[in-house]
Formats: structure tokens, C-alpha cells, sequence
């Protein structure tokens, strides 16, 4: 038969194929533990609040009923939830130009030294290591009307003591003075990585080229190389900001009169505390929706990679 | 006058001595390169005298003035880079521009959003725009000149790298290895193309290589340098005939120069594997010295009078086309690595492999260094008759 | 004409100017960075009397270290809490490790159905921060009888997306003719993920680590929910009840607390500076 003399391309054909079997089964096992904790941990979840977030279920509860879209329309028109939104934004909007013009000044500064480069790194750095809530309690410390330094040297200087926490009007900005504290040193090492990432080369060639000056290297040379990385920094700043928690948990609990409570801080607040589980599932979508469109910004900052 | 004048320059990296103590006189309109293995500290050199880097010792003038206290910038030289250095964020018209931008445009007037205030700048954009055209033409960069880095070939990375250099109309161009990011053919190429550049511009070029080749081919004088010092000054013909040390001869020349042991005898005689030679020089007897044999100075012996004559054994025949590369091992004597001889094809084809032949070499032609590696001038008829055209700085 | 011929001590002049200038702001940087770490540590050592007066010193009259750091540890199981925090972090660790890298290198190197979507679902997971599935998962912990366990404060963060994602795109470099050649030579692909391509990711997954272990040692958000019992309180929720308790009152212990809670990853980041740094490029970077 002529069949025959194709024996051997086919077992060759079988062989391929018992081989991408193999491949796929692997695959699978090997992709299955993380693809059931997914499911487990992220996306039933996700499915859970969408329910929740139409119901009036609390937690303990015994009886739970259908509302629709009422707990987003609840949380559009609640001035607490109004308040904690302006004042996570306005958070945001400190911490972001600080943590990152802040963060580009220092890791420009720091960059052309030579000897001291190390030492500067691990200072500016340090803050992102240490543990934030008991540095909390050392800020609270440090700006206590009467007892703190912060204060005294005020006062030293012929200031009135300003009371950092405890006046609504100074609060917020107090805590974005101790975010752009904590994630200062974070940029600023991205920063020095994509300064790093600039050919010694060009800077010569516009020393040369008559680029004589910082500010004429840094519009010529250092801005527009650092564009990509100044990106993706700016969107992670916005994303860590908009998560403020830990500080208002522990040092403000959202006082002096509300002027410090934030987004995340009321969700917890409604969740975990008053069990208005069903109210907290809208407002966490809420949250949700801000973290995704600074995601979606941040996908288009790392596009933006390749072009040049 | 475009001169460059540098003095006992020297140099070190921490420990690392770079320079030691550079002289060199480099003349108005000369093409001058500096050739030597990697970290020999002509790159340090060329990089001094751009003023990217300060020396710790000696001065630099140019034109007939001290630059040492001027940024680079002031001290109007173009350097072209290895990589290039081109902005890849910006246009090759705006990379070109760059000098022109620099030196026209007030700080006011490149400032951004300010920019727009400032009153004559379109004027002098305009006079930028045509001078980068001018030169774009020459350079035939006409159509890239929208283009980024990034969309060129290296070949025109490397002509708008040359393009950021003219467009200032410096006197004096440094360049650092500017040819060695290129493939072998355009390497060739450009090779005319930057020596046509040196005569159409006469200007005064300063050009760092560690290709010997591009040294032989393109410059006016040569510096060889090692160990950061100038070994030998000259033209490429002195440096290929009369090399002032082994190091010298070794490095300039392809196929390298054939170094046999050769040993003083009584009277100063010279004697290869025993056997006398002709050449006689003012050392010592029983002292070694190393005769230098060109691998074009080599032929298969026929017994002529005047030549030096040794056995060796063909090890392999390379075939070039135009001519054939010999190799032949000398069997059973101290120099293991062997010779090479240039041969046209006819005579290859009369040796086979692993045949023993007589090679014989004009004595006039050998080069003799002593045990300290410097060149030994032969005595007497020698030296004076031979191939050697006594060529003096 | 020859430039701006500046003369050269006025040059250097400049130079030692603008060094100066620079310095000046980075020291100014140093100061706000460092003070509440050295107030911290000051406030530890000093008695009560030095501590609720208004004048600043920087060493204290009379040293009492032994008395706060006493009362500190009297007080809080503050080495408990650390050991959670060191409980905690390992075992979130060993999970990731052992979920991301098989799942990376199938994501990479593997063709199998549903590779896409999986990657999808990952890069998906990237956007969703833990507060987002908080809620169910504490309900259904809750249900499960399971709340004020370390199992509990750990479980959400066995799945690393972000550590699938960084692998994968590790793996991906890794030339598939040394897996094809390991094949050949019998190895199977269990192996070929652990011993050959997981050593030559090594980078990447201690820079992971770093990333990690800096992340839950300090997480405040997930503890606070799933924990009331101050025994197994990871290190800030420790110093959060610790805080509680003392109420502002007593701050030469509770700067001592906070001192010995801080103490641990600042260590470990002074003696491992670099991997750190490193680490923390890379993994933002990334």
C-alpha cells in the first residue's frame, strides 16, 4: 500500500502531537493554583461586591432586599462622601507635584555626585522602609502644639505654634506633607534609575554643542530623556496618594471635623465598622473607578516608552 | 590658525596613570590621528583637549592661546562620538540645529512658553534653518532631515553626527573612533568620504582610532601612542618603514610584521638560527636582538646574494584573490608562532601544505630592534641601500 | 574672537558656589528625611520630665532607655508582634513564589488554552488594589469561621499578580534553546522551571522579595479588618493598639515601640542597601 511509506511522517505527526498534548497539560497544571487564588481572591470577589453593591445587606443581618442603583445614587449625593472625595483629591493634588518635583529635583541633584551619592540614597530612602504607622506616631510627636519641636522652632522664630493636626484648616496638608515624606525617596530612586538610563555621551555632545548651563542641559538633555519615567512615576504617586489610609486611620481619624477624611477611609468606616456592607460594596466601585482610570493613564505612560 | 599645541599633559585616574607627560604639535589644516591599543589614553587625550576632561599636569592651546580655563564650548571645536551622541528625542534638523541654537539664541529665547515673547527670534531660526539645510546638502542628509535617530541607518547616523560638527564651521574637529559602530564596507567608504570632508573643509582634524588601517590611510601624520605616551610621531610611510620600536612595528602593518630572534656575534655581526648574515650593528656580542621582516619583504629563496636565507614548513595558504597570505611554521626552532609571507598567486600554487621550502628576505629590509624593544640602526652599507626611504620628520 | 574667556579662579569660584548651593539643598532634604528618625530615637531615651518640657535638646539630662524600652516591651508583646510580622511575611512569600513562577513561565514559555485570557485576568488583577475585594473576602472568612487567624491576614495576597507579571516578562527573555536542550536531555518541565530557568530569574526574585516582604511587613489595611486579637497583630497594627492604650500619654514608650517595630526592615535595608534599591527599581520600573 502506498500509505506505507508515509509510516514514518505520520509517527512523526503523532509524536508532535503527544507533544503539544504534553504542553498544554503542563501548562494548565502549572497556571491552575494561581488561576483558582484569582478566581478565589480576586474576580468572585469582584462578582460578590457587584452584588452586594445592589443590595441593603449589613453584615450580621438577617434580611437583605434588591435596591437597584440607590446605594451609588446615595453615595453621589452624601456630603460626607462628597467631602471625603474633594479631600482625598486635594490630598492627591499635594502629594503628587511634591513626591514627584520634589523626588526629580533631589535625584537630578544627587545623580552628578560622585562620593556622596550613596549616602544621599540611603537617607532619602529610608522613610520608604520604615514602618509608617509607628512614624506616625513620631510626626504626632513631632507636631504636638506644645510638646513638639516642629513647634518650638516656630516659636523660636517668633511664629504663633500652629496646632498641625488638630486645625481643620492645616490637617490634610499635614498628612500630605508626611506622604510626600514617606514616598519622597521611592521616586527619587526611579527617577535616578532613568537618569542613569541616559548615555554620559549626550551630556557631553551638548557641553560641546554650547549646552553650558543646568537649566540648558536640563531642557535640552535630562527633561525630554526622562519624559517616559516622570510618567510613570506621576501616575504611581496619584495611585499611592489616592490610597491614603494609614495615617488618617492613626494619627486623624478623619478629624479635626471631617477635614480629613478620605475616600478609603470612609469605606472602611462603612464597611467594617457600621456594617453597611451593601453602601460600602457602591462606594468601593467608586474607588475603583479612580483607580482604574489612573491604571488606564499609566498603560498609555509605559506606550509611550518606545517612541523616540 | 587653526594649530593645536599640547604640553606635557598628563593625566591619572586615581592610581591609574593615564597620560604621562603628551607633547604634540598639531599644525593648521593637518589631519592628525592618534592610533594605538585600547587604553593607551588616546581617548583621554582627544577627550582633554575638547576640555571633557581636565588635566592634571600641561596645557592645551589652540589657535595660539591657552584654552585650559574654557568650557567646552568656548573653546569652538566639534567632536563627533563614538555612539554618535545624538539627541534621539529630536529630529535630525534639530539635532543639527543644536550648535546653531546654542551660540544664536539668547537664554530668553529658548526658554519654553518664554520663547514665544522674545522679539528677532524668528529671523534667527530662519538664518539656523538655512545653514543646517546648507550643510544637510552637502552631507546629502536633504531628505532625513524630519527623521529621528532611531529611523536611520548607522551610516547616517554617523554623516549626521559629522552634520552637527560642521554646521558651527569649527577650525578644529576631534573624533573619537568615529568610524568603529560602522559594518567593514561603509567603514571603507567612509573612510574616503571623511578624508574628501578634511580637504574640502581645511580644517585641522584630530582623529582617534585603534584601527591602524584607518590611520595608514587617512592622515597626514601619525601619532602611535602606549601606556599614554607618543611612541612615534610621523607620517604613515615613516611609521610602516621605519618604526621607531617593536611596539610600533608590530602595530602598524597587516599581516603583523614577522619578528625572528637574531643574536650579535663577533663584530657585530648578526645571526639568524646560526647562521651569519650580512647586516652588522654597534651592540655587543652575545646580546639578542629581534629582526622585524615585513611579510612583503619575504620570498622563497633562489640563493641571491645580499639575502638571508632559513627553512620553514607551509602551514596554510590564504587566498585574498589578488594574492595569497603563506603561513609556515618553523619547525624545531624557538620561534613557534611562525611567518607569514605575502605571495601572488603563482608562486602559492607552486608550494603545497606541510612542504618544506627556503624563504630568503632582502637583509636592507629588515628592521633590527634591541632587547629594550627600540630600533637599532644597521651599520655601514646596510641601512643606506635596500627599500627603506630615509624619511625624517 | 575666543569665547567668555571667564578667568579660572572665577571659574572655580562658581563651581564651589553652585557645589555649595547643591549641597545646601540636599542636607535641607536630609534634615526633614531624618528628623522624625532622630527625634524617635531621642524621645526613646529620655525620662518623662525632659520629654513634657518645651525646650528642644537632642541628648537627654538623664538616660532612661532601659526604662522606656522596658516599659515598651512590658506592656506590648512588641516581640510578638514583630514575630507575626516575620510569620506573616514568610508564609505570603513562600505561597507567591511557589504560585507565580510555574504560572510566569507557563505564561511565558507554554502554549496552553486559555493563555490569553489568563493574562489577561493578570494584567486586570494589576489595576485592583486589596481594598477593592476586601469586603467579600471578610464576609465570606467570616463565614468561614476563619477571622483572627494569620491564615486569614494572609490569603488574599497568596495570588501575586504583580509577581506573575514580573516573571513572565523575565522568563520571556530566557532562551528557549537551553528548555529545548534541557528536554532533550530528559529533564521534565517540572524541573526545568525549578532548575534551570528559576536560578537564572534570580534578580528579579529577590528584587520580588524586597518588594514583598516591605509591603506586608508595613500593610496596616487588611490586618486592622480580619484581626482583633492583639496576639496576632503584624507590627503596625501592634503599634496601633499599643498606641491606643497609651493614648498620647506615655511617648518615651511609645517612641521606644516604634523604635523596636522599625527597627527590623531598616536594619535589614541599611546592611542590604543595594538589593533594596535595586529591588525597588526594578520592581517599579517593571
Amino acid at each position: 500500500m502506498a500509505m506505507a511509506a508515509l509510516a514514518t511522517p505520520a509517527s512523526f505527526a503523532s509524536v508532535a502531537r503527544r507533544r503539544r498534548w504534553i504542553e498544554r497539560v503542563t501548562g494548565l497544571g502549572f497556571a491552575m493554583p494561581a488561576l483558582v487564588l484569582l478566581l478565589l481572591t480576586i474576580l468572585l470577589p469582584l462578582g460578590a461586591l457587584t452584588l452586594l453593591s445592589l443590595t441593603n445587606y449589613e453584615f450580621g443581618g438577617t434580611d437583605m432586599d434588591w435596591v437597584g442603583l440607590k446605594n451609588f445614587q446615595r453615595a453621589l449625593a452624601d456630603p460626607i462622601i462628597r467631602r471625603s472625595l474633594v479631600n482625598t483629591l486635594v490630598y492627591v493634588a499635594i502629594v503628587v507635584p511634591g513626591g514627584v518635583l520634589g523626588a526629580l529635583l533631589i535625584a537630578v541633584l544627587v545623580h552628578r555626585r560622585k562620593q556622596t551619592r550613596s549616602f544621599y540614597e540611603v537617607i532619602y530612602f529610608l522613610p520608604v522602609t520604615s514602618t509608617l504607622i509607628a512614624m506616625a506616631t513620631v510626626w504626632q510627636f513631632l507636631l504636638h502644639p506644645s510638646l513638639g519641636p516642629v513647634n518650638a522652632l516656630l516659636k523660636w522664630l517668633g511664629f504663633a505654634p500652629v496646632a498641625f493636626l488638630s486645625e481643620p484648616s492645616t490637617a490634610l496638608a499635614t498628612l500630605a506633607v508626611i506622604g510626600i515624606w514617606q514616598l519622597l525617596g521611592f521616586n527619587m530612586i526611579l527617577f535616578l534609575a532613568g537618569l542613569t538610563a541616559i548615555p554620559r555621551d549626550l551630556y557631553e555632545a551638548a557641553e560641546i554643542d554650547g549646552c553650558a548651563g543646568g537649566i540648558d542641559r536640563f531642557l535640552t538633555i535630562t527633561w525630554p530623556l526622562l519624559g517616559p519615567t516622570t510618567m510613570f512615576v506621576l501616575v504611581t504617586t496619584m495611585i499611592t496618594a489616592f490610597k491614603i489610609f494609614d495615617t488618617v486611620a492613626v494619627m486623624t481619624r478623619g478629624g479635626p471635623v471631617g477635614s480629613t477624611e478620605v475616600l478609603l477611609y470612609n469605606i472602611y468606616l462603612e464597611g467594617f465598622q457600621y456594617f453597611h456592607t451593601g453602601y460600602a460594596a457602591a462606594l468601593t466601585f467608586i474607588f475603583l473607578t479612580f483607580i482604574l482610570v489612573f491604571s488606564v493613564m499609566q498603560t498609555f505612560a509605559l506606550d509611550r516608552k518606545v517612541h523616540y | 590658525m587653526a594649530t593645536v599645541v599640547l604640553s606635557s599633559i598628563a593625566k591619572s585616574f586615581g592610581p591609574t596613570k593615564v597620560l604621562g607627560g603628551v607633547d604634540l604639535d598639531i599644525a593648521d589644516g593637518e589631519f592628525l590621528t592618534l592610533v594605538g591599543p585600547s587604553g593607551c589614553g588616546k581617548s583621554t587625550l582627544i577627550r582633554i583637549i575638547a576640555g571633557l576632561e581636565h588635566q592634571d599636569a600641561g596645557s592645551v592651546a589652540i589657535r595660539g592661546a591657552g584654552v585650559d580655563h574654557l568650557r567646552p564650548h568656548e573653546r569652538r571645536v566639534a567632536m563627533v562620538f563614538q555612539s554618535y551622541a545624538l539627541y534621539p528625542h529630536m529630529s535630525v534638523r534639530a539635532n543639527i540645529a543644536l550648535p546653531l541654537t546654542m551660540s544664536r539664541l539668547k537664554l530668553r529665547q529658548r526658554l519654553p512658553l518664554v520663547k514665544h515673547l522674545s522679539p528677532g527670534r524668528r529671523e534667527i531660526l530662519r538664518g539656523i534653518e538655512a545653514d543646517v539645510g546648507a550643510v544637510a546638502s552637502q552631507l546629502q542628509l536633504d531628505h532625513l532631515l524630519d527623521r529621528k535617530p532611531a529611523q536611520l541607518s548607522g551610516g547616517q547616523r554617523q554623516r549626521v553626527a559629522l552634520g552637527r560638527a560642521m554646521v558651527r564651521s569649527p577650525d578644529v574637529f576631534l573624533m573619537d573612533e568615529p568610524l568603529s559602530n560602522l559594518d567593514a564596507k561603509l567603514r571603507v567608504h567612509m573612510r574616503t568620504e571623511l578624508a574628501e570632508l578634511h580637504k574640502r573643509l581645511g580644517a585641522t582634524f584630530i582623529y582617534v582610532t585603534h584601527d591602524q588601517v584607518e590611520a595608514m590611510t587617512m592622515s597626514d601624520r601619525v601619532a602611535m601612542m602606549d601606556s599614554g605616551s607618543i611612541l612615534q610621531l610621523g607620517t604613515p610611510s615613516q611609521l610602516y618603514e621605519k618604526p621607531a620600536s617593536l611596539k610600533v612595528a608590530q602595530f602598524i602593518g597587516s599581516p603583523a610584521i614577522n619578528l625572528l630572534p637574531a643574536s650579535v656575534a663577533a663584530g657585530g655581526r648578526l645571526e639568524l638560527f646560526g647562521r651569519p648574515l650580512a647586516l652588522a650593528v654597534d651592540e655587543a656580542p652575545g646580546r639578542s636582538v629581534t629582526l622585524g621582516i615585513r611579510a612583503e619583504a619575504l620570498s622563497l629563496s633562489h640563493g641571491e646574494p645580499g639575502s638571508a636565507v632559513f627553512s620553514a614548513r607551509l602551514r596554510r595558504k590564504e587566498n585574498l584573490g589578488s594574492e595569497y597570505i603563506l603561513h609556515f611554521d618553523l619547525a624545531g626552532r624557538d620561534a613557534a608562532a611562525g611567518v607569514t609571507m605575502r605571495a601572488s598567486p603563482a608562486t602559492a600554487a607552486g608550494i603545497h601544505e606541510a612542504s618544506e621550502v627556503t624563504l630568503g628576505f632582502d637583509e636592507s629590509a629588515a628592521h633590527v630592534f634591541g632587547a629594550d624593544g627600540e630600533r637599532i640602526e644597521p651599520r655601514g652599507q646596510g641601512a643606506a641601500t635596500g627599500s627603506v626611504v630615509p624619511l625624517r620628520a | 574672537m575666543s569665547g567668555i574667556a571667564l578667568s579660572p579662579t572665577r571659574s572655580t569660584l562658581r563651581r564651589y558656589l553652585s557645589l555649595a548651593l547643591v549641597h545646601a539643598v540636599l542636607v535641607a532634604g536630609v534634615v526633614f528625611m531624618l528628623a522624625p528618625f532622630v527625634w524617635m530615637l531621642v524621645t526613646s531615651i529620655k525620662p518623662p520630665v525632659e520629654i513634657f518640657t518645651a525646650e528642644i535638646s537632642l541628648w537627654p539630662k538623664q538616660f532612661y532607655a532601659l526604662q522606656n524600652y522596658g516599659m515598651a516591651l512590658e506592656k506590648a508583646p512588641l516581640l510578638r508582634f514583630a514575630l507575626n510580622g516575620v510569620i506573616i511575611c514568610g508564609g505570603i512569600l513562600i505561597v507567591q513564589l511557589l504560585v507565580a513562577i510555574p504560572c510566569a513561565y507557563a505564561l511565558a514559555k507554554l502554549d496552553f488554552p486559555g493563555r490569553d485570557l489568563l493574562f489577561v485576568l493578570v494584567l486586570l488583577g494589576l489595576c485592583v488594589p486589596v481594598q477593592v475585594p476586601a469586603m467579600p473576602l471578610y464576609i465570606g472568612l467570616a463565614h468561614l469561621g476563619l477571622l483572627n487567624t494569620y491564615f486569614a491576614m494572609m490569603v488574599p495576597f497568596f495570588i501575586s499578580v504583580f509577581a506573575i507579571f514580573l516573571f513572565r516578562q523575565f522568563f520571556r527573555s530566557f532562551p528557549d534553546d537551553i528548555i529545548h536542550a534541557a528536554r532533550l536531555d530528559g529533564m521534565s518541565e517540572f524541573e526545568i522551571v525549578w532548575r534551570i530557568v528559576t536560578p537564572s530569574a534570580w534578580p528579579a526574585i529577590a528584587a520580588f522579595c524586597v518588594f514583598s516582604a516591605v509591603a506586608h511587613w508595613n500593610d496596616l489595611y487588611w490586618p486592622l479588618i480580619v484581626i482583633s486579637d492583639a496576639k496576632l497583630a503584624p507590627p503596625p497594627l501592634g503599634m496601633m493598639f499599643f498606641a491606643d492604650a497609651e493614648a498620647g500619654s506615655n511617648y518615651g514608650a511609645l517612641t521606644a515601640a516604634a523604635t523596636i517595630l522599625t527597627a527590623p526592615l531598616v536594619i535589614a535595608f541599611l546592611i542590604a542597601r543595594r538589593r533594596f534599591i535595586d529591588g525597588i527599581t526594578m520592581t517599579g520600573v517593571k
